[in-house]
């Protein structure tokens, strides 16, 4: 199974989401955001964590026009599948792949604590590892994590279970205590809080790796 | 010439900034401050003939994102 990680001018997440991959067994290459194209069979694409050019404007909204950014709506479009996290889930938002916006939190405060998400479904290749109604920790580290949507898309969210991952304990005003949602084709999942730093016993968790297990699993079977 | 593009919240979209400074405005002896929405303001030096059409499709693509904001146009 072949993963490209995309890297922006602030990434700071990148090479933790390699690790995680890799860990897991996928084929992982760093894709830099002036790239036109992504690599050749590529199956999954990963938008990592971080700053991505200084959050101006708004979060993701400068990555989401970059040059790899048209090349993996593309691969998305044909089909493919992602993974935006944290400041990749800012950046699905703004290229229009996920619905919805994540705005600042509710308490203007930057978030940077472990927190327990409650998952939701199984029914998708980034949890199939899980069980619905499981409890795992992830850590959050962001300012603007809060995620809004209109009534008729949230209503789409809930209807077609996809909304994986919610928050137990609120922290930023999600709408719904909404940590993550999936695509209609559920290949996209964009989420707030980090898998990729709960892979390891040295992290302080390991409730990750049944997100990248099972998607590699899922995507090395394919 | 120049426009400049003002980007709000959209009316119902809860500003928290916004609300931060209410507070503060109250805690400085300021009464009566019912609601306060924060902004932003773009300001764009354009080449003679450039179209409102043009800049509102900047607006769309992306000046704003019309999820949760909308945008005024000033043609200067």
């Amino acid at each position: 199974m072949r993963a490209a990680v995309i890297v922006f001018p602030g990434s700071n997440c990148d090479r933790d989401m390699a690790v995680a991959l890799e860990a897991a067994g996928a084929d992982v290459s760093m894709v830099w955001h002036k790239d036109a194209a992504l690599p050749e069979g590529v199956d999954l694409v990963a938008i990592p964590g971080g700053f991505s050019f200084g959050d101006y404007l708004r979060c993701g909204a400068i990555a989401a026009k970059s040059p790899i950014c048209k090349a993996v709506v593309a691969h998305v479009e044909r089909g493919g599948f992602a993974l935006g996290v944290c400041n990749g889930f800012q950046v699905l938002t703004e290229t229009g792949l996920l619905p919805g916006a994540l705005m600042r939190n509710a308490n203007l405060k930057f978030l940077c604590k472990t927190i327990d998400l409650k998952v939701e479904t199984s029914d998708s290749a980034f949890t199939e590892g899980y069980n619905a109604g499981d409890t795992v920790g992830f850590p959050i580290a962001h300012h603007d994590g809060n995620y809004t949507a209109d009534a008729d898309t949230l209503a789409q969210l809930e209807a077609e279970a996809r909304i994986p991952f919610r928050y137990v304990e609120n922290p930023n005003g999600s709408v719904a205590d909404i940590a993550g949602i999936l695509s209609e084709n559920r290949r996209v999942l964009g989420m707030m809080p980090h898998p990729e730093r709960a892979v390891d016993a040295g992290h302080g968790g390991t409730d990750g790796q049944a997100l990248f297990r099972g998607l590699v699993g899922q995507l090395t079977a394919a | 010439m120049k426009a400049r593009v003002h980007v709000m919240l959209k009316n119902g979209v809860l500003d928290p900034q916004g609300e931060a400074v209410r507070h503060a405005l109250g805690s400085l002896g300021f009464d009566g401050v019912e609601g306060v929405r924060q902004g932003k303001v773009i300001e764009l030096d354009l080449a003679d003939g450039t179209t409102e059409a043009t800049v509102k499709d900047m607006c769309e693509k992306l000046l704003a994102n019309t999820v949760i904001e909308s945008y005024r146009v000033e043609m200067l």
